[in-house]
């Protein structure tokens, strides 16, 4: 019955001539890479929102020892988010074709028998559903995140890292055990095993090396319709990526916006000069000030980009307004300290957000009155935001009502 | 006397031991919210993809070679088969946008629209199978020209 090829757990049932150890190997060697880079890239994006400082940051509060790398997020080189999160998740989504094609040739190991043949094997099959559901998972996550589908259960934040540790733990393993053979097996350049071997191969439709050109030509494809939500002169080219395509508006406030001011709940009878204060705390107790009263302080410009946590990002803007160290030195700390900044949104993860001292410190850090010579439009944060070099977009607050500095 | 169950390499077992260690910690912390919703969606993925997702396209794509293959152009499945599965990855990673599920929160986060998502992924499509059948009809072209005349 074993060996009845009706039955995908016998080997004759599974035909393509293209499984072999050879192919498996070279897919396996590029996920190694791979999916190391998107780890290492998505430690960072989880330290880019200083998680550490202060709770409002912080979506994973019991994170315990899993945030042991944490660092003090830097403010240059102010493209430093930009390039980390646009290579996690343009990275990303240019494996998805490898993985389905390992997956792929590795399936007759799913169905074979027997279920284990020792300990030590029926242990690392039981890892194997934490790495399959695991890449499935995080790849999944990721996937309908950055198109706004929030269907999975809980937020994203904590699900995707998590996750993330939980699939790195059983890829480490797994990395550990194969990763000699398939070292030696694409030296060899042939299979090194008849595992996965079909017994009874169909004609060939495809040479092994053409099944390969395949997979990295659909990465290819991936690649090119996405990487361009990272540039604004290539934006046209991300076909079918969530900020690809056309700008949302022309002149110059036209850039990609992130949450619109109608999405965030901003009342313009809130905004209006009349209404609007800047509730800033310190030290030396509180001030409330105008627009105008802004617009009198000195005013800075700083050419800075937008980059969110889901893949996209602008060129730099040209951003003008009051420096945040003064800012600070309004009420009394003439040495930066943190400060927690809070929007006019009712709602959402991120309507207060905390940046550390350096942060403020840092000469180009602006609460923004202008965009690119403009007033700022209402849905990029009209009266003021925050803009901060090399900070994730959601720290960027828009539409700030208040701003108490102190040690958080 | 009964079997004894091998254990096998006692370096793979530390390994593993190791890495469920890891897996645990993270993972009652990923489960800390909605566990069932979490272990569903954990497990789901694995089974869908692999016994659903995968013997489908398998499917299609061993349907395609036998049809291909009783009209007697087997070596044409590489012209079918390429533009095919470029088309439904694109499909299958774009869904939300091209289905237009997500269209009011797209539209009312980002101030665009979801509408152009389909068109593209159809045009996409079309110059896909377009330019296989143009890569196809160029060959069996050449291959034409470089046949020797029929025998009479």
């Amino acid at each position: 019955m074993r060996d009845d090829p009706r039955l995908p757990s016998s080997p004759g049932f599974w035909r393509s001539p293209v499984r072999g150890s050879w192919f498996t190997s070279v897919l396996g060697l590029v996920l190694l890479v791979g999916i190391t880079v998107l780890f290492v890239t998505g430690l960072v994006s989880y330290a880019a929102y200083n998680p550490n400082l202060a709770p409002v940051n912080d979506q994973t509060p019991d994170k315990g020892i899993l945030g042991f790398y944490l660092f003090s997020w830097p403010t240059g080189p102010p493209w430093l988010y930009r390039l980390t999160q646009g290579t996690h998740v343009t990275l990303g989504i240019t494996l998805i074709p490898v993985l389905l094609a390992k997956l792929w040739s590795v399936v007759p190991k799913l169905f074979a028998l027997p279920p284990a043949r020792s300990l030590a094997h029926a242990l690392e099959r039981v890892s194997l559903l934490l790495l399959v559901g695991g890449a499935l998972f995080e790849f999944t996550t990721g996937v309908l995140n950055i198109q706004l589908d929030y269907v999975f259960p809980g937020s994203f934040y904590p699900l995707h890292f998590y996750g993330a540790w939980v699939f790195i733990a059983a890829f480490v393993a797994h990395a550990v055990l194969k990763t000699p053979t398939a070292l030696r097996t694409v030296r060899a350049r042939r299979d090194t095993t008849t595992e996965l071997v079909s017994p009874r191969p169909d004609p060939p439709t495809v040479s092994r090396r053409g099944a390969l050109w395949t997979v990295g030509g659909s990465s290819l494809l991936l690649f090119a319709t996405t990487v361009g939500q990272n540039s604004d002169a290539l934006r046209r080219t991300a076909l079918l990526a969530p900020h690809g395509g056309a700008n949302p508006g022309s002149g110059p406030g036209g850039f990609q916006i992130n949450k619109t001011a109608a999405y965030a709940g901003i009342d313009p009878a809130e905004t209006s000069e009349q209404a609007w204060r800047l509730v800033v705390t310190g030290r030396t107790g509180s001030v409330r000030l105008s627009r105008a009263d802004l617009l009198g302080m000195p005013l800075y410009s700083a050419a800075l980009p937008i980059a969110c946590v889901e893949g996209w990002s602008t060129a730099d803007q040209w951003w003008r307004g009051v420096r945040l160290r003064d800012l600070a030195a309004l009420v009394g700390y003439d040495d930066p300290p943190d400060v927690l900044v809070e929007s006019l949104q009712r709602h959402g993860a991120f309507r207060r957000g905390a940046l550390r001292a350096n942060q403020v410190a840092d000469p180009r850090s602006l609460l923004a009155l202008h965009a690119n010579g403009e007033d700022l439009t209402p849905d990029h944060g009209y009266p003021a935001r925050v803009i901060v070099p090399a900070a994730p977009g959601v720290l960027n607050t828009k539409w700030v009502g208040r701003m108490t500095f102190g040690d958080l | 006397m009964p079997r004894r169950v091998p254990v096998g390499s006692p370096l793979q077992l530390l390994l593993l031991a190791c890495s469920f260690a890891l897996a645990g910690y993270a993972g009652v912390r990923l489960l800390a919210g909605d566990w069932l919703g979490v272990a569903l969606w954990f497990a789901g993925a694995a089974v869908l993809h692999d016994l659903v997702l995968l013997p489908l396209y398998g499917t299609a794509d061993r349907a395609a070679v036998r049809g291909l293959d009783a009209a007697g152009h087997r070596e044409w499945t590489p012209y079918v088969r390429v533009p095919a599965m470029l088309s439904g990855l694109l499909l299958l990673i774009w869904f939300p946008l091209i289905a237009g599920l997500v269209d009011e929160r797209y539209r009312s986060a980002t101030g665009r629209s979801t509408d152009g998502f389909l068109a593209r992924w159809l045009l996409i499509t079309a110059v896909l199978f377009g330019g296989s059948a143009l890569l196809l009809a160029l060959r069996l072209r050449r291959a034409a020209k470089h046949r020797p005349p029929a025998a009479h």
